[in-house]
């Protein structure tokens, strides 16, 4: 029962990281109708650029403090994120309005492609680590119900901590703000809003910049626990089963999809990858979506697809 | 062009109806063919026929699998590597399996053993559509991944997970110098480039454009969407099969399933893209462009950095080969969304009005 307990836990903390960087696909979908196949690709450079500023500032400033080195390597890691969304938007999305899905997910595939090899060839291609100081040792919880209790990594806790006050703070940024209201009015209808006067293209940079601060976020907490690596930017490939099962067009959808993703991996990996000889994670995930939508096409909470001649 | 099709006047359906109305275009194909046979093993070097010709050939090949899905039948794929490797290992167990097996047999078996997956990872076109199926197609991709990997079987047992195949034979011609299998690869090319593009024409290539342009619309005016899109899925993974066996079995001789991983999915379909979306010739453009890209930027890199005295280290090279060809993609699919068989057709629009504008 404990083990049942701990696979479940481990696999609702990973399923929260999930969440997360399906958020950045959902953000940049909703508001351009652009499937952004580079947040892998974000990812693994918001990670590089934050492993290495916060160990080039240090020695740029010879200060020997950890926490104002992350705080420093954080807003730089900001400013680069923000920086690849203007360029984005700029040389990229600018000319592309318009096109059809493939084109655009083909165009978002060569800035991927792009952005792995500027992060490479800047930052290197070892593998470099991130110390936020999240606490590594793990912790017994839940003896007195249990015989032996259950183990947890606090490192786990403290990310799905963030992860959801990142979605906490993302669902008032859009309910609350005015922003926000233009970006909901952006992914209801391109047209109309601009038709009232709201700038699509600043909308636009925006919106790859919270993706790319929903990027550096999974980025550092990814990071910090495997190191910011190539390895990083297939992390998206894992979140992809999360959007189609959640709902391309639904923050709520990302979140409870990356939790039953995140679940289903860890369950069946233990529970059924023995018999068939182990590794069965990755595709379990995306099979689990699949079979989903042949019942449910739009995801668990995407919008009705309504077929008009 | 430098002729014009003054003068030539079509005075039967047949003749309106071939491939290549004009005369000179048909010349200009038959002599390309005849050079592609004839011409090129006597000019080439061997380095020329394993770096580029025969991947050029193959993948062409599959480009024009997955061109037949997504550019004619409309259902984004991401998983066509998948389907490259099932052709392969397919192939190759139906070799070694079956004695005196012929190994065109098999590599065509291999072909209609992708199809038949081909059509079960199809089903899910029959729900949904566009972005969500081009998601769905990656399970294929990593499934197979998976199987070819952990399950003995397919691999015969080989303790390394990499499986070899003898020169294989045509009758009586061994195939195994480099331009033997530029001819063979070439020889299946020709047949399977006229198979699709009559295929494109006719009554199911008309169906599936239909699908694509508007599905809802199609089977209003009594298409089955369920047969196209089916048919679309397995002649498609046919012809990605086969291609999928030319590579493993004539090109690589031995592999493992990292030669069809998902890298391989994008490339195919950064070909159709590059090259044109429902336009045969298109996929050749797109083969011979994404071929040659990387080994153009291999070769010219260290040579640019040298130009400005700069120590170019191999690392660095694979760094700025992605970065440019990253770069180039998102430009190309700027300048020209429609690829580059829309550029060759309005060069040629252009060059028969010339010197006039329009």
């Amino acid at each position: 029962m404990s083990f049942f307990l701990e696979t479940l836990l481990g696999g609702l903390m990973s399923g929260m990281l999930y969440s997360l960087v399906a958020l950045g696909f959902v953000l940049i979908y909703k508001a351009s109708g652009v499937f952004n196949f580079a947040q892998g690709a974000m990812v693994l450079f918001a990670a590089l650029s934050m492993a290495r500023f916060s160990e080039w500032i240090p020695l740029w400033l010879g200060m020997d403090n950890l926490f104002m080195a992350n705080v420093l390597a954080f807003v730089v890691s900001v400013m680069v994120m923000f920086a690849v969304a203007w360029l984005v938007e700029r040389l990229v999305l600018r000319h592309l309005v318009n096109q059809e899905g493939a084109t655009l997910l083909m165009a978002t595939l060569g800035i991927a492609y792009f952005l792995d090899g500027v992060g490479q060839t800047i930052f290197g291609s070892d593998i470099y680590k991130i110390d936020v100081g999240m606490p590594k040792e793990p912790v017994m919880m839940l003896e007195s119900v249990f015989e032996g209790g259950i183990l947890i990594n606090k490192e786990d806790f403290v990310a799905a901590f963030i992860s959801a006050m990142l979605v906490v703070a993302l669902t008032i940024f859009f309910q609350k703000t005015a922003t926000g209201r233009a970006l909901r009015a952006v992914a209801d209808d391109h047209q109309a809003a601009q038709s009232i006067g709201i700038p699509l293209g600043r909308i636009w940079v925006i919106v790859w910049c919270v993706a790319g601060i929903t990027a550096l976020v999974a980025g550092i907490i990814w990071g910090s626990k495997l190191g910011a690596q190539f390895s990083l930017s297939t992390v998206a490939l894992r979140a992809l089963p999360v959007v189609i099962l959640g709902g391309l067009t639904s923050v709520p959808g990302a979140i409870i999809g990356g939790l039953i993703i995140g679940v289903g991996e860890k369950l069946s990996e233990v529970y059924l990858g023995p018999y068939v000889g182990g590794g069965i994670e990755i595709w379990f995930a995306y099979m689990l979506a699949l079979v989903f939508l042949l019942f449910r096409p739009q995801g668990l909470f995407g919008e009705k697809i309504i077929d008009r001649v | 062009m430098f002729y014009r099709e003054n003068g030539q006047f079509k005075t039967s359906y047949k003749s309106d109806q071939q491939i290549f109305a004009i005369p000179q275009d048909r010349w200009a194909i038959l002599a390309l063919i005849v050079f592609a046979f004839v011409g090129i093993p006597l000019l080439v070097d061997e380095y020329l026929f394993r770096a580029i010709l025969i991947p050029f050939l193959i993948l062409s090949l599959a480009a024009l699998g997955v061109n037949i899905l997504v550019g004619y039948c409309g259902q984004i794929t991401l998983g066509a590597g998948a389907f490259m490797a099932v052709g392969a290992y397919a192939a190759y167990n139906f070799l070694i399996r079956i004695s005196g097996m012929p190994a065109l047999g098999a590599i065509l078996l291999g072909g209609l053993t992708a199809a038949a997956v081909g059509i079960v990872f199809g089903i899910p076109s029959l729900r949904v559509r566009g972005l969500y199926l081009a998601v769905a197609t990656l399970a294929a991709q990593f499934f197979w991944d998976w199987a070819f990997l952990r399950v003995k079987w397919f691999t015969n047992d080989s303790s390394s997970g990499s499986v070899s195949v003898a020169d294989i034979e045509l009758f009586d011609w061994t195939i195994n110098t480099p331009t033997d299998k530029y001819l063979f690869c070439l020889g299946i090319l020709v047949i399977f480039s006229l198979m699709a593009k009559n295929l494109v024409r006719g009554s199911i290539g008309r169906q599936w454009m239909a699908i694509r342009d508007m599905d809802v619309a199609a089977t209003v005016i009594g298409i089955r969407p369920m047969y196209a899109k089916l048919t679309a899925f397995a002649v498609s993974s046919f012809y990605v099969g086969v291609a999928g066996a030319l590579w493993g079995m004539v090109h690589l001789g031995s592999w493992e399933p990292a030669a069809f991983s998902l890298d391989r999915s994008f490339q195919l379909l950064f070909m159709v893209i590059i090259g044109g979306m429902g336009a045969i010739a298109g996929s050749f453009f797109g083969a011979a462009f994404i071929v040659i890209l990387p080994i153009f930027l291999n070769q010219m890199l260290p040579l640019v950095g040298g130009l400005f005295g700069l120590e170019v280290s191999i690392a660095l090279v694979s760094h700025v080969e992605i970065m440019i060809f990253g770069a180039l993609i998102v430009f190309f699919l700027i300048v020209e969304p429609h690829g580059i068989a829309r550029l060759w057709s309005t060069g040629r629009e252009k060059l028969r009005l010339w010197p006039f504008p329009h």
